[in-house]
């Protein structure tokens, strides 16, 4: 009778990170298929009225008829592109704007207030003005991204210049260096994680911008089609541009998650920044 | 009782009768009574003292960042007051721009200059080897240990090709053993740049073993109580430090601080 063999037992993390990853992918799977099963299934034994909810199917038909009879394709180039437009624009004023506070502390205490006022204000009731102003074509809809982000991001910026470390400063002006070399070396890249952390809120608020402006007055768009299609009671194409806008919301969503991962280069690496 | 020793002349640094008094929550604290030095070229200089006592207002005041009260800090004979960028500074925390690498953060100070990336790089790239940073060029700090770290920034600080360097206590976070490593390693440095360097520490070992000239410091506001020559012979190995000439000017040091240890925490407590 010999004596079993001793187990030997070595954890590994990674074997233990893939199972977790490959478990959780699975589900994520299933619970989405799942969802659109249930619902078809739900619809079609009337459990829930088809005539509101539509199904998946009739969706997907219906989204067929719009894109090659109609003008889906045109509408959701539309939508993106000034949701885009807006968001760059809006983005970057805002980080210029907030940046533009390392300057003087006067001035970044002056605007401090206003800049909290304004991004209490909702901005959507802006939109009947904006639309006067440029009219209900294309830049109207930027105008309204624009207004949505520009202060996120401006107080994102500003809440990142406050919190510069004043020694890294200091120790740039003791190797000689300018003001503007201070600003380009240390404060920028100090605040640039701020900066991004708020890109991903203001995408979304950016598209929400767009369709509100398509709402109001508009002759493309998705969110003139949704308007559209519930004025004549299509329900069946408002459900279309919902899932339109959501696919659309997801693959700009998983962009800024993308772009965050390049600009962040060597500089958070999943921990916060210290300079010990 | 001050202990005058070593050269009187002209020194490559020379701070004269320099004092600050900062108001702070309408209180007047003085940092530093006026305190004068003579710090001849090629030495390196150890300035001493408990906590608060005013070494580091008196480094930002040589480096130019801070406007004394009373007084005139001289380089070469001229003037450097409110002009950053004649000595080479290492403040108290290594700051390594978090989002740099090694190199970068090395290259800091060339980059200011407007020399070109490229040749910065290839004027450090050398005395990365030679110090012990190969291969981590491209490391960020945050990989890095404290020892490396400190290297890193000690070795841009000398990058800064100035004749006087002003370290503040700049192994002060590491661990013991750690911090044999660095004196050694910063004795070597000496030797090799041929500097002129100031060096604030709270280690009295520290100073004995490093120094040329020690001067100590009192409780704020900070002023000169002694100024001491180190007897020790160069060059100085870990074993300088069991020898009896250490042990006499240990003493004479301990002595020294240590009222002014039991003023200075006395103050901690008032505050």
């Amino acid at each position: 009778m010999n004596d079993p063999e001793p187990t030997t037992v070595v954890d590994d993390d990674e074997i233990a990170e893939r199972r977790i990853r490959r478990c959780s992918a699975i589900w994520r799977w299933a619970l989405g298929i799942g969802l659109v099963l249930g619902w078809e299934i739900l619809t079609r034994l009337k459990i829930i009225d088809p005539y509101y909810f539509s199904n998946p199917t009739t969706i997907v038909n219906t989204a067929y008829v719009a894109a090659t009879q109609g003008t889906l394709y045109v509408d959701i180039g539309y939508t993106s592109a000034s949701t885009i437009v807006g968001f760059l624009i809006g983005v970057t004023a805002g980080a210029v704007l907030g940046l533009s506070t390392w300057w003087s502390q006067v001035y970044g205490r002056v605007s401090e207030p206003y800049l909290v006022t304004f991004n209490a204000i909702p901005k959507l009731a802006l939109a009947p003005i904006l639309i006067i102003l440029f009219g209900i074509g294309f830049q109207s809809k930027v105008a309204l991204a624009v207004a949505l982000t520009i202060v996120p991001a401006a107080l994102a910026a500003y809440g990142g210049v406050k919190s510069v470390d004043k020694d890294l400063e200091t120790l740039l002006f003791s190797l000689g260096a300018s003001r503007f070399q201070v600003f380009a070396k240390v404060v920028v890249p100090w605040t640039m994680p701020w900066i991004v952390s708020s890109l991903r809120v203001n995408i979304g608020l950016a598209l929400a911008g767009a369709i509100v402006g398509e709402f109001i007055a508009s002759r493309y768009g998705v969110g003139r089609m949704i308007l559209y299609a519930g004025q004549i009671m299509d329900i069946n194409l408002v459900w279309v541009g919902v899932v339109v806008l959501s696919v659309l919301a997801l693959v700009m969503y998983t962009a800024v998650t993308t772009a965050e991962r390049y600009l962040l280069k060597g500089m958070l690496h999943g921990s916060q920044l210290s300079t010990q | 009782m001050t202990e005058t020793a070593g050269v009187i002349g002209v020194g490559k640094l020379e701070v004269r009768t320099v004092s600050k008094i900062f108001k702070r929550d309408g209180r007047t604290v003085r940092a530093l009574d006026p305190v004068s030095l003579t710090i001849p070229e090629g030495r390196l200089i150890s300035l001493i003292g408990p906590s608060g006592c005013g070494k580091s207002t008196l480094f930002n005041i040589i480096a130019g960042l801070l406007r004394p009260t009373t007084g005139d800090v001289l380089a070469d004979g001229t003037s450097i007051v409110g002009r950053p960028g004649y000595v080479a500074y290492m403040l108290q925390k290594g700051l390594l721009l978090p989002w740099r690498t090694i190199i970068g953060n090395i290259i800091l100070a060339a980059e200011v200059r407007g020399i070109a990336r490229r040749e910065a790089i290839a004027r450090a790239q050398p005395l990365i080897e030679r110090y012990g940073l190969g291969g981590f060029e491209h490391h960020y700090p945050h990989e890095l240990s404290g020892g490396m770290r400190q290297r890193t920034s000690l070795l841009r600080t000398m990058l800064y090709e100035r004749d006087v360097v002003l370290l503040d206590e700049p192994f002060g976070a590491l661990d013991a053993q750690t911090r044999l490593l660095m004196q050694s390693w910063l004795l070597e440095i000496w030797n090799d740049f041929g500097k002129t360097i100031l060096f604030v520490t709270h280690d009295i070992d520290e100073a004995i073993y490093l120094s040329d000239e020690i001067y100590v410091f009192t409780a704020r506001p900070g002023r000169i109580k002694a100024h001491i020559e180190v007897i020790l012979p160069r060059p100085r190995d870990q074993e300088a430090v069991t020898s009896s000439s250490f042990m006499d000017q240990k003493r004479q040091l301990l002595d020294l601080l240590n009222d002014e240890a039991r003023i200075a925490e006395r103050q901690g407590l008032m505050r």
